[in-house]
C-alpha cells in the first residue's frame, strides 16, 4: 500500500471527526507529521494476515454478566460537583440545536 | 528522631521490607517515616518535580493509623502497613485532584477511589501523592506533562523516561519507597530502566483497570516500580485481585507472587531474542546485556538465542492500536461534565473544540488524530483491522517462544536516560525507544525491568519477559540476578 502524504483537507476532516479545534499552523505541523508516522506504518501491509482473526483483548474474556441486583448509585451532587457550569441539579451546556 | 531519618542515606534508600524491620523492631514509627519522607520530598521537589499533589494530611492520618495496626490494634499488618508510597497521577483517589498531567483535567477531584487504590488503602499503605507523569501516559520522556519535566535524578539535565517518570525519579531519588505507575507500552518499565530501579508490568488483567484514567485499554496495566524484586512481588501481591468492575480483570489464582524467590534459575532456560538487539542500541547498553548474559549463565541458566521475527512490527502495530483506543477512550473530555467548560460559545460542538483545543498538549493531540485517522471510514481495515491481525501473529510468535523457554531475556530500553529536549520534536524518534517494552504489551505478557549495569555514570535496564501468569517466573529469574549483581545498590547522590 503506497501512502501519499495527507492533504489539509484530510487534516480539517479528521479534526472534525476528533473535536479539536487546531490553528492553521498547528494544522499543517499536524499534517507533515502524520504523514510522517502513518509512512512508518506502511510495512505492515507486507505481513500476510489472510484468514487471521484480529486480537482485541489478550485475556479472552467472553461477555460477563453480573446478577441483577439493586445497588446503591453514587450520589448525585457527588456525580455534578466537577462540571464546570451547571444549574441546580442539571449540568449546564451551550445551545446544542441554533 | 526525624531530623536523624532525614539526614539518613541509608534510611531513604532502604527497601520496603528493610523499612518494615524497623518498623518491627520498634526502631521509628510509620508516622516517623512519613514525615522524613515528606521532608525529602520537599527538600528535593524543586530539582525533581516527580510529584504533582502532596497530600501530607492523608499521607499522616494513614500513617498514625499504621503503627495501630503494625502495634497489634485491628486487623493484622500486611508487608505495605506503615511503607511510604506514591500513586501516578492517572489513578482516580476519592477527594486528591487527579490530572494525569493534562490541562483538560486541571480540578477535577475523582468522587472515588479506582480499585488499586482502594487496596493499597485497605492493606495499611501511606499514599504520599500523586506521581508527574507525560500527559494521559503518552510519553517516554515524562516531557508531555501540563505540570513540567521530571527531572532524572542521576543527572537533572536527563530525562527520567516515561510515562512513570515521576514514579520512578520518586523511588530512585529516595522520596518514596514504593510507586504505583501504569504500563501501556513500556511506561513503568522503560522509566525504571532509566532511573535504576525495578518496575513490573504483570500480565494483562492481573490488576483492575477500575479508577485507572484510561489511555488504551486493551493494554494499560497497573504495576509497581521499587528498590528490590521482593518489594515489587510484595506490592504485586497487595494490588492484583479480581474484580467485578473491570471485565478484563482474570479469575486467575491470585497466590504468592514471591513464592519462587529464593529459588534460583539453575536449569531455568531464557532465550535472547536477537531482534531485541535492535540497530541503534547503545554500545554501553550491549556491552550491560552482554555481561548480564554471562551472570545469568553461572548462575546456571540455560541461555540461547531465539528469534521472533514480527518484533520488527510491533512498534506499528502498537502505533495504530494504542491511539485508536486513546482517540475513543478521551473523547470523554468534552469540558462538560469535568474539567474545561467553554460556556460562552454559541453552541455545544464549538465549546468542545474549544476545550480539547486548550486542554489537551501536542502529543495527546497527535495521538488522537492517528487513532482517530486510523478508525475512520475508508481506512480501517488497512490500519486498526491489520493491526489487531498483526497482534494475533505476535501473540502465537511468543505463545511459540514460550513452548521452548521458560522466559525471555532483553534490554528494557535502547539507550540510557538521554537530554531533556534531545527528542522531544522527532516523535517517531521518541516511539523508539519503546522497541524492547512494546511487544509484551501486544501480546499481554508480564515484564520486569531490573537495574542491569551502568553506562557512563546512568543506569541500564535487564528486562526479563514470561508467558502469560508467568509473574512468578520472571519474579524469580530477576531475583536471582538481583542477588548475584550489585547493581539495585547503586544510587544517585542527590
Amino acid at each position: 500500500m503506497a501512502m501519499d502524504p495527507l492533504t489539509p483537507e484530510d487534516v480539517d476532516h479528521i479534526a472534525k471527526l476528533a473535536y479539536i479545534k487546531l490553528s492553521d499552523e498547528e494544522s499543517e505541523n499536524m499534517r507533515q507529521e502524520l504523514s510522517d508516522i502513518l509512512g512508518h506504518f506502511q510495512a505492515l501491509a507486507s505481513v500476510d494476515t489472510e484468514g487471521v482473526d484480529p486480537t482485541g483483548h489478550t485475556t479472552d474474556s467472553n461477555t460477563i454478566l453480573r446478577a441483577d441486583e439493586p445497588q446503591t448509585p453514587m450520589e448525585r451532587e457527588d456525580v455534578l460537583k466537577n462540571a464546570p457550569d451547571r444549574d441546580g441539579e442539571f449540568v449546564r451546556v451551550p445551545p446544542v440545536l441554533e | 528522631m526525624t531530623s536523624k531519618l532525614s539526614s539518613s542515606f541509608d534510611f531513604f534508600y532502604s527497601t520496603a521490607r528493610g523499612l518494615r524491620e524497623k518498623f518491627d523492631s520498634r526502631e521509628f514509627t510509620a508516622v516517623e517515616a512519613t514525615r522524613a519522607s515528606l521532608e525529602r520530598i520537599s527538600a528535593l521537589e524543586p530539582k525533581i518535580n516527580s510529584f504533582i499533589t502532596i497530600t501530607p494530611d492523608e499521607a499522616l492520618s494513614a500513617a498514625e493509623a499504621a503503627d495501630q495496626r503494625l502495634q497489634g490494634v485491628g486487623q493484622a499488618p500486611t508487608p505495605m502497613t506503615g511503607i511510604p508510597v506514591m500513586v501516578k497521577d492517572n489513578f482516580s483517589t476519592e477527594g486528591v485532584e487527579t490530572t494525569a498531567a493534562s490541562n483538560i483535567l486541571k480540578g477535577y477531584i475523582p468522587p472515588y477511589d479506582g480499585t488499586a487504590v482502594t487496596l493499597l488503602k485497605d492493606s495499611g499503605a501511606v499514599i504520599l501523592g500523586k506521581g508527574n507523569m507525560d500527559e494521559f501516559a503518552m510519553g517516554s520522556s515524562n516531557e508531555t506533562s501540563a505540570f513540567g519535566a521530571v527531572k532524572n535524578p542521576w543527572d537533572i539535565d536527563r530525562v527520567p523516561g516515561g510515562s512513570s517518570g515521576g514514579a520512578a525519579a520518586a523511588v530512585a531519588a529516595g522520596e518514596t519507597f514504593i510507586a504505583f505507575g501504569s504500563d501501556t507500552g513500556g511506561s513503568i518499565r522503560q522509566p525504571a530502566a532509566l532511573c535504576g530501579v525495578v518496575g513490573m508490568k504483570p500480565t494483562y488483567g492481573l490488576v483492575s483497570r477500575f479508577g485507572l484514567l484510561a489511555f488504551g485499554s486493551s493494554l494499560d496495566q497497573i504495576g509497581p516500580l521499587t528498590r528490590s524484586v521482593a518489594d515489587c512481588a510484595d506490592a504485586l501481591n497487595v494490588i492484583s485481585s479480581h474484580d467485578h468492575r473491570d471485565s478484563t480483570s482474570v479469575k486467575a489464582p491470585f497466590g504468592d507472587f514471591g513464592e519462587k524467590i529464593d529459588a534460583g534459575i539453575s536449569g531455568m532456560k531464557i532465550g535472547v531474542p536477537k531482534e531485541y538487539l535492535v540497530e541503534g542500541i547503545e554500545p554501553g547498553v550491549r556491552e550491560a546485556f552482554e555481561k548480564s548474559l554471562q551472570t545469568l549463565e553461572d548462575l546456571g541458566a540455560d541461555i540461547s538465542e531465539t528469534s521472533l521475527p514480527l518484533t520488527d512490527h510491533a512498534l506499528a502495530v502498537y502505533y495504530i492500536i494504542a491511539p485508536s483506543e486513546a482517540s475513543a477512550n478521551l473523547s470523554r473530555y468534552d469540558g462538560v461534565k469535568y474539567g474545561l467548560g467553554s460556556s460562552g460559545s454559541k453552541n455545544s460542538a464549538i465549546a468542545t473544540e474549544i476545550a480539547r483545543a486548550e486542554g489537551f498538549g501536542a502529543e495527546v493531540k497527535r495521538r488522537i488524530f492517528i487513532g482517530t485517522y486510523a478508525l475512520s471510514a475508508g481506512y480501517y481495515d488497512a490500519y486498526y483491522k491489520k493491526a489487531q491481525q498483526v497482534r494475533t501473529l505476535i501473540r502465537r510468535e511468543f505463545t511459540d517462544a514460550f513452548l521452548k523457554f521458560d522466559a525471555l531475556v532483553t534490554p528494557t530500553s535502547p539507550g540510557v536516560a538521554f537530554k531533556i529536549g534531545e527528542k522531544f520534536d522527532d516523535p517517531f524518534q521518541m516511539y523508539l525507544n519503546d522497541i524492547c517494552t512494546i511487544p509484551v504489551n501486544i501480546a499481554g505478557l508480564p515484564a520486569i525491568s531490573i537495574p542491569g549495569g551502568m553506562s557512563d555514570g546512568l543506569p541500564v535496564g535487564l528486562q526479563f519477559i514470561g508467558p502469560q501468569f508467568g509473574d512468578t517466573t520472571v519474579i524469580q529469574a530477576a531475583a536471582a540476578y538481583e542477588r548475584a549483581t550489585k547493581w539495585n545498590k547503586e544510587h544517585p547522590r542527590i
